[in-house]
């Protein structure tokens, strides 16, 4: 397919129709709500079906359904939508269902603000719900990468029968950049524990897709079962961009468009002889932490730079792990930080100021 | 290249689409692009502006701080973003709205009366094409044919008949910008 | 020997864990019979509430869900819209439906959903142990209405057939009770309807059958059924109060 000009939300949506997703609902929230109007009128031309729900949480039980009758399916919403639609994430936790949740964020707490920001790292890496469970968590920092990791998200949501997140921010759902649409076929996966209609000696065991188990033994076998799960795909599935890390001295850690901003400034530094890099978590969950523990090693100093108060910035002390000192530098509420404001912090930390 | 640029004015200026029009050309001609625009409530009359970046590497920042080009289609525009613009960088603003000259002396300034151009031309709808002209041929980066090609890419061949009349705003404006 | 008795496909062997007199386990079989009667196994989909019935995918023998709380209908819009040619039915309570769940009951009857709703109204919160439901009867003493529910304190009990009935999206809406022999086989009969309703494509039918709550209301289940009878069956009126 042809490069062209998408914008971030719509990017996103056509890439879910491209990996086969024909189920969508959700709710209208700025700044996504291109994604849902998209899919109003794209999904229909393939046969597929879009609701406009009646909250986000009807969204992410309708998501629930869909994906526990086996369809690939997905919601997406920003910040006070995800919110509301934690009580079914943790369900589909639980429940071990395959789907794709699109979180575009946007400042907060409450209400906040509509521009972007990264303020919902915590929600998005600890599962964001109530109990025991995680899930992969997508950031991408283009339009394109959105795309790639639309339809990633997918397959590893199949793979190992987990609810995956995409988190954007307001900017990459709103900007414009050239696209190419890659060839996808969707990775072969087995689906026979779906609701899909049952009857006795059809040759499977009857579903039944649920999250409560009364008996606490039984839940601590489920929870330690999906711990497994976990942990095969922090072996696997852990994404993570270096740039000009090779013989860095002072490393800018940063993910989505605020990673952008940081390669700037990274760039800004190596032109003043400043041996500058950037280490970019694609994945936010599971953390990269081991490139981290292994760069910093090698480093003077890291410099986490986040649209939030820090919340990243943690995941990254315990992944340098005292090895060299973190500074942290965030805006927030909306605010994007500049890429004069992210060089001045990376020179002054080289200055030891 | 690495081409840093803001587009600012009133909603409802079509200052997003010359942004995404540059965007376009830009992507046409095989460089990296990004178009960010300003979003909200103020795309409802209020002020919009936009950065875009046309670049030979994989775009940074799409955010543009330090503009190389900025392009202030009204007078509250020119206030803020006139400080944007890297010494030696080039600012090109509406003198149909605005009746006050920029201050800075350390970049290149170009007035272009693009609304009195447009109306000249019988059509206001195509006073930012006249205004694209004007980037066009003072940047030197882009040329006629491009930002026309970067229409039909925007808007397919049902708007093929909208196309000559562009065509001669674009044209007029890099005119005036010769001028 | 004649077989005049038998579990109906639709039930499993596994016993139900209902309170003696409660008549969820009627309500079951008589969902369960209707099924039987009409479908094959693999052609229904359930969706299980939380509250009483929150083990009902353990005693209904087909492919099932179990939902949060109240969302029984979105999920059983995402189940049925997979699998439009699947007979799609949830079986909610009172606090699940008409109190945490009423914006979805709501929105996939005003949308049409072609599924199959079964509510059981027994005017209290068995599962959590007695608390006030949104059925609640004005003067019934319950764990969250200790003084006896009163319309200033607690707001007024919710109708909601009556409500739904008011929307175009449903095809069948009616309200049955299983307080005798007689109201039994109606509420199956009635049941039966709301299932063909489905079957033949129409908008979303929903059942409301008023059930009884001995351990939780503090009466023998002689004098639930009384109650039933007496005290629901006056703010609760039977009938079908829409039929497209």
């Amino acid at each position: 397919m042809n490069r062209q000009m998408m914008k971030g939300n719509e990017a996103i949506a056509e890439a879910a129709v491209q990996a086969g997703c024909r189920y969508y609902f959700g709710y209208p929230i700025t700044p996504q709500s291109e994604i849902p109007e998209y899919m109003s009128k794209r999904l229909p031309e393939v046969g597929g079906t879009f609701i406009q729900a009646e909250s986000e949480i009807a969204a992410i039980n309708m998501v629930y359904g869909a994906a526990g009758a086996g369809a690939r399916a997905m919601t997406s919403s920003s910040s006070p939508g995800v919110s509301l639609k934690q009580e079914g994430i943790s369900y589909i936790a639980g429940a071990e269902l395959p789907c794709l949740i699109v979180n575009i964020v946007r400042g907060g707490p409450g209400l906040g603000s509509i521009q972007p920001a990264q303020s919902d790292y915590y929600q998005a890496t600890r599962g964001g719900g109530h109990g025991d469970y995680r899930l992969p968590v997508f950031a991408p920092a283009s339009v394109q990468e959105a795309v790639e990791l639309t339809m990633k998200a997918f397959d590893v949501a199949d793979r190992y029968r987990t609810p995956t997140m995409l988190l954007g921010d307001g900017a990459i759902g709103q900007m414009m950049e050239p696209v190419t649409m890659p060839e996808y076929k969707p990775a072969e996966t087995d689906k026979s524990w779906a609701a899909t209609g049952w009857r006795e000696g059809c040759g499977r065991e009857r579903a039944i897709i649920n999250s409560l188990y009364i008996e606490p033994d039984r839940l601590e076998a489920l929870v330690r079962k999906l711990e497994a799960k976990y942990k095969a795909i922090a072996e696997n599935e852990t994404m993570v961009d270096l740039q000009y890390m090779d013989d860095a001295e002072y490393a800018v850690v940063a993910y989505g468009t605020t990673a952008r901003i940081a390669l700037t400034a990274v760039r800004n530094a190596r032109k003043q002889g400043v041996k500058a890099g950037l280490i970019r978590p694609i994945t936010v969950w599971p953390f990269p932490e081991k490139v981290i523990c292994d760069a910093a090693s090698r480093l003077k100093g890291v410099l986490t730079v986040e649209m939030s108060l820090g919340q990243m910035v943690d995941d990254v002390r315990l992944a340098v792990n005292g090895q060299c000192p973190v500074r942290f530098f965030g805006r927030t509420g909306g605010m994007i930080p500049g890429v004069r404001e992210v060089y001045d912090q990376l020179m002054s930390m080289k200055e030891g100021l | 290249m690495n081409l840093q640029m803001i587009f600012a004015g009133f909603g409802g200026q079509g200052v997003l689409l010359m942004g995404q029009l540059i965007a376009y050309a830009g992507m046409v001609m095989g460089k990296e692009v990004s178009w960010m625009p300003s979003y909200g409530p103020e795309m409802r009359g209020g002020s919009a502006n936009c950065s875009v970046v046309v670049s030979d590497e994989p775009v940074g920042s799409p955010r543009v701080e330090d503009a190389d080009v900025v392009v202030a289609m009204n007078k509250p525009s020119l206030a803020v973003f006139e400080k944007s613009v890297v010494p030696g960088g080039l600012l090109i603003y509406n003198s149909s709205l605005i009746d006050e000259k920029p201050t800075r002396t350390d970049i290149r300034v170009a007035a272009i009366p693009a609304n009195d151009i447009a109306a000249e031309l019988g059509s206001a709808k195509v006073t930012n094409m006249v205004m694209l002209g004007a980037v066009a041929q003072l940047t030197g980066d882009f040329t006629a044919e491009e930002l026309v090609d970067a229409m039909r890419h925007k808007f397919g061949p049902s708007k093929e008949h909208m196309m000559p009349k562009n065509r001669e705003a674009i044209e007029r404006g890099m005119a005036a910008a010769k001028g | 020997m004649a077989t005049v008795f038998e579990r109906p496909k639709f039930l499993t062997d596994t016993p139900f864990h209902y309170c003696p007199g409660c008549t969820h386990g009627i309500i079951h079989r008589l969902v369960a019979e209707v099924l039987s009667e009409k479908f094959n196994q693999e052609d229904v989909i359930g969706v299980a509430p939380v509250g009483c019935a929150v083990f009902a995918y353990n005693y209904f023998n087909c492919d099932m869900y179990e939902a949060a709380h109240g969302r029984a209908p979105a999920v059983a819009t995402g189940a049925k819209r997979v699998h439009p040619d699947k007979i799609v039915f949830t079986y909610q309570g009172d606090g699940d439906l008409a109190s945490i769940g009423t914006a979805e009951i709501v929105h996939a009857a005003t949308r049409g959903e072609k599924i199959t709703v079964i509510f059981i109204n027994n005017g209290i919160y068995g599962m959590t142990g007695g608390q006030m439901a949104p059925t609640t009867l004005i003067g019934e003493k319950t764990t969250t209405s200790p003084y006896g529910r009163t319309a200033e304190r607690n707001g007024n009990p919710i109708r909601i057939c009556e409500m739904l009935s008011t929307l175009d999206g449903p095809s069948y809406i009616a309200r049955v009770s299983v307080h005798d022999v007689k109201n039994v086989l109606n509420a199956k009969k009635v049941i039966a309807t709301a299932f063909e309703h489905q079957a033949e494509g129409k908008g979303l039918s929903l059942v409301e059958v008023l059930s009884t709550c001995p351990t939780n209301w503090g009466r023998s289940p002689q004098e639930a059924l009384k109650f039933v009878a007496e005290r629901m069956i006056p703010e609760y009126p039977l009938g079908v109060f829409k039929e497209v």
